[in-house]
């Protein structure tokens, strides 16, 4: 029976990996990814997980060793966080470039320097172009469904694409909360085996990993691209299969209280819930305001966004990163890019705030509401304002 | 759009660029690489096979009479075996 | 007696090692067993056994808990190590009517003269009766007692299963610990 408990996020999301019955687990510790793959690592130990952990040197290494055990045929997890991610950047490329569904766990972090080991989506930003389909999360529950939902998108044929489920750091981790624990027959029900199509096979050998000279460079990039743009419709699908058997859906992006709302903030993450609340409380006041979380941040949802602010006249967007010497937030930025070419568009305002730890509360998301629309109906000239800066 | 030649477009790439063929590299003419060419003096030769350990290209192997010799269509004509051999058997000669 | 509807946000003072993430998180699970929302977390950052750390819980009958910021207005505050009142400003932004948990041999009336406090104060010798039931002066699940005597979050018993779960054959004296430590705490109103 599906079960409530009161467990912290990391634990569930180590328990969806055995739920999901990995055969690898391969992975370097870093605080605030830590408790995920110390659980993991005791399920094996016990024998409670039948898999193979591998105790690697390094976050490369991981990443590397994630590669071979996928080229195999083995279902696949690791996780990770900021500098054990960008360790692991170069690899990162390789699992998407060869098309190994690797599931990996992301507790966002900042990076150094100064040194932080508080949350932020530095991390996330600096991996956007890697080629792997990104969720955020935005509590507990969703990262505990999503981390299910990756094996059976990244595995599907048609998309057989790494997957990475991005869940902030302590807020989410360390929290403590109440999550519905799925069964096993359930899941079985909704995660089919995984059967690579061309695995390294001593009887039917293949060559992965070839070199590409020029005459093929842009073909399997193109190809790349377009499997990845199109692995929407494999997410979709795993989504509305998975609220059917387990009665939560999820969508690339979730509409809070938007009904004729003329201003929107999108968040994504584990501060939307933050800034539901902001939205409940300018609604009481008669404000007509509504929120966009955003889940899906590769592939990018263009079509779910310019649907979903079509009435709106302003969009403030609101980002935990920083593009230095840029355009600011790169959610901002890409969704400011997305509706350009649009006749009727909303003004979109960003900011950038929650930087290495940093908190927003209601009142501060409430404040980014208004300063916002402030900011779009007397114009600018910066490209974007950080929130909460001392000056 | 850019002139195929015969070459695959994207839709026909294979997953993740995947070679399915085994041991296509064979086909692979790096004797088209070569400026230079060994030749054989086969009275010198002691067919002690060196040349074919140090041969970078794992081209060189003996032949019906057991003198060793490279294969034309891999040798890149480095001279590393001519160079290796003790007994002076090998001349690197121009290509013509 | 705090009010116990709607959200209620709890404040564990103690110093890293004591068990006060440990209270945090029994509390918690003891909530959602209940069917109850809940949240506990510890102060975000490294763990550093000795220094006073500080854990966090919410629990709210009605709705599920959005905010996931540290608590700076608690309803309840306990602390663990009343030689923490000296360190720490355990106080700060404590709700006008709510209520501070000490675990010190001393009496009510005394903590307030030594701190003036102004708010409703309950009293236990938790170290003590750590003592008697553990054999060890490890205060955390005799703190979920104190804490439960003054302002019932949850049921006392709803707290055996975690106990349980989490102690395994300590379960017993660590529910015993808990006991003893709701029937030994004073609360004293709020003075004026």
């Amino acid at each position: 029976m599906t079960q409530r408990v009161g467990i912290e996020v990391s634990r569930a999301v180590a328990i969806a990996a055995k739920l999901a019955n990995v055969d690898v687990v391969a992975a370097y510790p870093i605080t605030p990814q830590t408790h995920i793959v110390e659980d993991l690592s005791e399920m094996v130990a016990s024998g409670e997980l039948d898999a193979s952990y591998i105790p690697v040197e390094s976050e490369h290494s991981a990443m590397s060793s994630c590669l071979g055990s996928v080229a195999v045929g083995a279902r696949t997890f690791t996780a990770t966080s900021s500098q054990g991610m960008e360790l692991m950047h170069e690899v990162l490329y390789v699992a998407s470039g060869m098309r190994l569904p690797v599931v990996m766990a992301v507790a966002n972090r900042a990076l150094s320097a100064p040194i932080s080991i508080w949350g932020d989506h530095s991390d996330v930003m600096s991996v956007r172009d890697t080629g792997w389909i990104q969720i955020f999360v935005t509590n507990g529950q969703e990262a505990f469904d999503n981390i299910l939902c990756a094996f059976r998108i990244g595995e599907d044929r048609r998309a057989l694409l790494p997957v990475m489920i991005h869940l902030d750091g302590f807020q989410l981790t360390h929290v403590i909360e109440p999550i519905y624990l799925e069964e096993q027959g359930d899941v079985d029900r909704f995660l089919p085996r995984f059967e690579y199509p061309l695995p390294l096979d001593p009887d039917k050998p293949v060559t992965m990993g070839a070199f590409g000279p020029p005459d093929i460079y842009t073909e399997v990039k193109k190809a790349q691209d377009v499997v990845l743009t199109s692995s929407k419709e494999v997410i979709l699908e795993a989504w509305k299969e998975f609220g059917d058997i387990f009665g939560r859906y999820y969508s690339p992006i979730q509409c809070y209280r938007c009904e004729g709302a003329k201003v929107l903030l999108m968040t994504m993450g584990s501060f939307s819930e933050t800034a539901m609340s902001a939205v409940d409380a300018m609604r009481d006041d008669g404000h007509a305001v509504g929120l966009l979380n955003l889940r899906l941040w590769r592939p990018f949802p263009f079509a779910e966004i310019r649907q979903a602010v079509k009435d709106a006249d302003v969009l403030v967007v609101f980002d935990r990163a920083l593009s230095f010497g840029g355009p600011g937030g790169p959610v901002c930025s890409e969704v400011r890019s997305a509706l350009y070419s649009l006749d009727k568009r909303p003004k979109v305002v960003g900011f950038v705030g929650g930087l290495g730890g940093r908190v927003v509360s209601i009142a501060g998301f409430r404040e980014i509401i208004e300063r916002g629309t402030r900011i779009a109906s007397e114009g600018t000239e910066q490209e974007f304002e950080m929130f909460g800066v001392r000056e | 759009m850019t002139e195929s030649e015969g070459k695959p477009t994207w839709q026909q790439i294979e997953i993740g660029a995947i070679i399915t063929e085994p041991g296509s590299a064979r086909q692979y003419q790096t004797g088209d690489w070569r400026t230079q060419r060994p030749t054989y003096v086969h009275e010198r030769c002691i067919k002690c096979g060196l040349c074919s350990i140090y041969c970078p290209e794992g081209c060189i192997e003996p032949n019906e009479e057991g003198y060793f010799e490279a294969d034309l269509f891999y040798c890149k004509g480095c001279g590393i075996c001519a160079r290796e051999c003790w007994t002076k058997a090998i001349n690197m000669v121009e290509e013509e | 007696m705090t009010n116990t509807a709607g959200l209620v946000e709890i404040r564990w003072h103690g110093r890293g090692g004591q068990g006060a993430v440990t209270s945090a998180e029994l509390l918690a699970q003891a909530a959602i067993n209940e069917g109850k929302y809940a949240q506990a977390f510890p102060a975000f950052g490294a763990e550093r056994r000795g220094a006073p750390v500080v854990a966090f819980v919410r629990i709210d009958s009605d709705n599920p808990i959005r905010v996931r910021a540290e608590i700076d207005e608690p309803d309840v505050v306990v602390v663990l190590a009343s030689d923490l009142l000296r360190v720490v400003n355990v106080s700060s932004g404590l709700k006008a009517d709510g209520i501070l948990v000490i675990n010190t041999p001393k009496t009510a009336d005394e903590i307030i003269k030594e701190f003036h406090y102004k708010w409703a104060l309950a009293t236990v010798d938790a170290t003590r009766i750590a003592r008697e039931t553990l054999g060890v002066p490890i205060v955390n699940t005799a703190m979920v007692g104190a804490l439960l005597k003054a302002a019932e979050v949850t049921k006392l018993d709803s707290l055996i299963e975690p106990l349980k779960h989490r102690f395994g054959r300590l379960a017993d004296k660590n529910i015993n610990a808990m006991q003893k430590a709701y029937e030994g705490t004073t609360v004293r109103g709020k003075s004026n």
